[in-house]
């Protein structure tokens, strides 16, 4: 399929289709009866760019903010402070309103069943959204039952039947059909394979590869399942504790992770070979709370490298090789690590 | 996690034979969806058995049916359970309650569902061990201590007196493991216990089960739909579909030389099997079957890429391929031989 | 099995919608409501309240023209008659007055005074709950608060309060049982429409670019009413009692107008006498508001939407 130019394009292919820059959010939390109050620090400085038709992937353990940075990116909740641009407008300018953002960006949740109207029908649901933007009811309609064609559902059969009549790996179909409606430009998917089990999961992500080629879409991918992230981006983004701590080519971060939470989080995965099952845990304990994160570097109380300078300095996120970023004092050199004074030295 | 009634100890019935032997266990719910058919496993003594399966596959209804937890009005349980010798279809209400947490322990996927909210978790298992052993208050604390030094809680004198909601997932999955241990089962039944966890706390939790099987001697069945997961706890691992088990084998056997359909299928559909970028997986096309209106035949028959005529009409019986592997299919040889054709030539289509 | 289930439709052009026309017959679903509908068919004790109910209400709509006999004409020489009497089939009441009669044409204002407050009720609960709901922040604790007020006092004695302040008379026992009714409705509305609104249909509509009156009116009302209907339907018999209790203290309809409480209360001092004719208008009461409740249970279990 040849890609042609959308007319919706402004700053042409070079021109990252999102960019997040400084995004924070923090949740007030009351603790007790006039106790203090405190902040969830979901997310607290994150900066990446998603460029025109890559597959950005987010991974990251609960509470690490990569679903809040989704909703923050979408509008659903307004952020504290940071810069969101869309193909190089502000969103919420006067340049690019949320509302004509919307129509180019939709998003497919991980609970399948929760994000469609039980009492509405499939192609009623799909057809909600162009109804919104003023296409007529049959257009919309007509519309609805090519897309449901189009994820693999024949619309004789599932047009006009209701959310608990489908299975899970069906109901996620109409949610990607649904997204797809608008014909945006950035789908955000998050989690959306994660509830499914493995023989539909695998038959979801063929179907997103297949309709990402064929309406030229970029994703942005959330998941924890570093095997799906490898295989279906061409990117990724590993946060910790509201901050991206490693970022870059898939191939590069998850066969020769920098940063040593990427590689423990390589590590936990289970070996599938029972001849060499796993012996030891990478990672001991549960990911920290948000709420208070530690001083310095966020992931030094777990960290096998961590020094007494892990403690103290903030790691800004370095350069390693082109576009391959990472977070990590023992990789910089001539901040103070011991590893990173090897580095120099060789 | 139910409390046992101080009585006699359990009656080692056999001390020799399986711990868990189930014979041709059947479950029907609602007198139409027969969600359990026709399973038999054994379950040896300090053995590990993953049962693995995708929801719908009856393998937490297997699970349940073993202690008896399914709802007894709705449910209807044909085939035989024994654990340790003793029949538990069998068993008075009081005899059950003596069997679970006591020679069977159980955890679940969400241990917030099976710990109490009111209670601090160090009372719920002093409680646990007082009424099951005897203890003195003092001696019960110190033994439950001890249960949470050995599944690693850290500072565990302070956690005995936390409330299961300040308790992170991880550290509630352990305390919920010690809950199980207080009365030192024999038998460990595991439902999903590291789904809902995140990976680096998975491993962990899989680790411990791991080392306790070892240290306890216990016998465990681990019901999980991550094949990963099964492969770190398990000594065997029994392949459920629609209701039957359709391979059971070594871990080995059935991960690196699977002889059923529906196993390859499983373990190439997996993310990590695909290398070439842009490629796409393999997948098991349509989805399961309707539990309400079993058609004869293979149940995985119109999945099947093997499939001929005979499976459409015909179940396949469970048939040794090798000492200890057990497959249900009529062209087991010529899956297994599909599966070695592909392992040497690797997905690039 | 290589490759996917996707069948291989070729890619819709940009310009979707000018795709062949759809094909011929859709397989019609049976909907949500029709679901529900053949459900509570198949409840028998829901059907049976609902005849019940279906034929108290047609007779107390037709009581003018089918009373047996004048409701409002007594005889001083035939008091009291008892049950099974020859021209009196329920016998005659304090007055004289035919029993039956009374009863069918007391079932109209009763019926009239015990389900209008609730039908009030609903569309003011509704509304308010809804947008304390869906608007949350501090609109929500300003309304919500304001309602709880009324959670203070019992629902009885607030009723009587009320109709005690506005004074006797129907109009004012419906208001004040209106009034009664509305927090209890409101705060169901609230937590439904709170529970609703975090459900990530909302947020995909917010997403499709939908204005909130939009979001209200197509994902959320439809998905909210259904269970404050049925909380509603569960609060006639209450209103039905109540509004007995209220005639029965004098602080509802005047005599002769029969109307079940007041006649429960005239005909207290024959109990005695003949306690079962005493006792007809709040067996009366009884049934009816033990038909509401066992239809709107039925109705409940009917809608419930298994996933």
């Amino acid at each position: 399929m040849t890609t042609v130019a959308d007319i919706r394009d402004r700053g042409g292919p070079a021109q990252p289709l999102l960019t997040v820059d400084g995004l924070i959010k923090h949740f007030p939390i009351k603790k007790g009866l006039g106790g203090k109050k405190a902040v969830v620090r979901a997310v607290d400085g994150v900066d990446f760019e998603i460029l025109k038709g890559e597959t950005l992937g987010i991974v990251g353990e609960s509470g690490c903010g990569k679903s809040t940075t989704a909703k923050l990116i979408m509008g659903l909740i307004a952020h504290d402070s940071g810069n969101l641009l869309f193909d190089g407008e502000t969103i919420g300018s006067r340049a690019l309103p949320m509302r004509q953002f919307r129509a180019q960006t939709q998003m497919v949740f991980q609970d399948s069943y929760s994000s469609l109207n039980p009492r509405m029908t499939v192609e009623a649901s799909i057809a909600f959204g162009p109804q919104v933007h003023g296409i007529p009811t049959r257009q919309a309609i007509e519309r609805a039952r090519s897309l449901l064609a189009r994820v693999g559902l024949e619309p004789t059969r599932f047009a006009a039947r209701y959310p608990h009549e489908l299975s899970g790996g069906q109901r996620q179909r109409v949610n990607i059909a649904r997204a797809l409606a608008l014909e945006p430009r950035l789908v955000v998917l998050d989690e959306a394979v994660s509830a499914l089990d493995k023989s539909v999961e695998a038959q979801v992500l063929n179907l997103l590869l297949d309709l990402k080629q064929d309406f030229n879409l970029t994703y942005l991918f959330i998941s924890h399942d570093l095997n799906v992230v490898r295989f279906i981006c061409d990117r990724v983004a590993v946060m910790y504790l509201g901050q991206v701590v490693e970022i870059g080519p898939a191939d590069t971060v998850l066969a020769s992770p920098s940063h040593p939470y990427t590689a423990a989080l390589l590590s936990s995965m289970p070996s599938l070979d029972p001849d060499n099952r796993t012996q030891v845990a990478p990672l001991a304990g549960d990911p920290p709370n948000p709420i208070d994160p530690p001083s310095g570097c966020r992931f030094h109380p777990r960290c096998t490298l961590a020094e007494p300078v892990c403690s103290a300095k903030v790691p800004p996120l370095d350069t390693v090789v082109d576009l391959h970023r990472v977070a990590c004092l023992a990789r910089q050199p001539g901040s103070g690590h011991s590893a990173a004074n090897a580095l120099v030295a060789a | 996690m139910t409390v046992p009634v101080p009585s006699a100890p359990l009656s080692p019935a056999s001390p020799t034979g399986p711990a868990v032997a189930i014979r041709n266990l059947s479950v029907t719910f609602g007198g139409r969806v027969r969600a359990v058919d026709g399973v038999d496993l054994v379950l040896e003594r300090g053995q590990a058995v993953a049962l693995i399966g995708e929801s719908g596959s009856g393998k937490s209804v297997t699970l349940r049916a073993i202690m008896r937890l399914n709802p007894e009005n709705k449910t209807k349980i044909e085939g035989t359970i024994t654990v340790a010798g003793q029949d538990v279809m069998s068993m008075s209400k009081k005899e059950l309650t003596r069997l679970r947490g006591r020679a069977v322990a159980m955890i679940f996927q969400e241990p917030l569902l099976a710990l109490d909210p009111v209670y601090t978790v160090g009372r719920q298992i002093t409680e646990a061990i007082r009424r099951h052993e005897g203890l003195g208050e003092g001696e019960a604390r110190a033994r439950a201590l001890e249960l949470f030094e050995r599944v690693r809680i850290p500072s565990p004198q302070r956690r005995l007196d936390a409330y299961p909601h300040e308790m992170s997932g991880g550290m509630r999955q352990r305390a919920m493991i010690a809950l199980a241990l207080a009365c030192r089962p024999k038998v460990l039944l595991a439902d999903e216990p590291t789904t809902a966890l995140d990976a680096t706390v998975q491993i962990q939790i899989l680790l411990l089960l791991r080392e306790l099987q070892a240290e306890l001697g216990l016998s465990t069945i681990f019901v999980t739909h991550d094949l990963g997961a099964a492969v770190e706890v398990a000594d065997r691992i029994a392949v459920m579909y629609a209701g039957r088990i359709v391979e059971a084998g070594t871990a080995r056997q059935v991960v690196l030389s699977p002889n059923h359909p529906y196993t390859i299928g499983l373990l190439s559909s997996r993310a990590d099997g695909a290398l070439v970028k842009g490629s796409r997986l393999e997948t098991i096309p349509g989805s399961p079957p309707d539990l309400a209106n079993r058609k004869p035949g293979c149940p995985f028959a119109p999945r099947c890429f093997l499939a001929v005529d005979k499976c459409h009409r015909e179940v396949p019986p469970a048939l040794e391929v090798a000492p200890g592997h057990a497959v249900a299919c009529w062209r087991s040889d010529d899956a297994a031989a599909a599966f070695r054709e592909r392992l040497a030539a690797p997905a690039a289509a | 099995m290589a490759g996917t289930t996707t069948p291989a439709t070729a890619g819709i052009d940009p310009a979707m919608g000018t795709t062949q026309p759809a094909p011929e017959a859709f397989v019609a679903s049976v909907g949500f409501w029709g679901s529900v509908g053949r459900k509570l068919v198949r409840d028998p004790v829901a059907m049976t309240a609902a005849a019940i109910i279906l034929v108290i209400v047609v007779v107390a709509i037709l009581a003018p023209w089918i009373t047996p006999m004048d409701p409002y004409r007594g005889s001083m020489l035939r008091r009291l008659k008892p049950i099974g009497d020859a021209t009196y089939i329920l016998g005659s009441d304090e007055l004289g007055r035919d029993m039956l009669s009374r009863l069918m044409m007391g079932g109209r204002l009763s019926l009239f005074i015990g389900v209008t407050p609730v039908i009030l009720a609903f569309i003011i609960g509704s509304g308010i709950g809804i947008l304390a709901g869906y608007v949350g922040g501090w609109l929500n604790v300003v309304l919500m608060r304001t309602i709880d007020v009324f959670f203070a006092f019992p629902s009885v004695l607030l009723a009587i309060a009320l109709s005690g302040a506005l004074g006797a008379g129907v109009l004012n026992s419906i208001v004040s049982l209106t009034c009664v009714f509305v927090p209890q409705i409101a705060r169901v509305a609230e937590s439904v429409t709170t529970q609703i609104r975090s459900r990530d249909y909302v947020d995909a509509a917010k997403l499709s670019g939908a204005s909130t009156f939009t979001i209200l009116r197509v994902q959320v009302l439809g998905n909210v009413l259904g269970p404050i209907f049925v909380y509603s339907t569960s609060l006639i018999s209450v209103s039905m009692i109540l509004a007995s209790g209220l005639s029965f203290l004098g602080l509802g309809v005047k005599p002769p107008e029969p109307e079940w409480g007041l006649m429960l209360n005239t005909l207290r001092t024959a109990i005695y006498v003949n306690p079962m004719v005493a006792a007809l208008p709040g067996l009366a009461i009884f049934i009816v508001s033990i038909s509401f409740n066992l239809f709107s249970d039925g109705l409940r279990s009917a809608m419930e939407v298994k996933s």
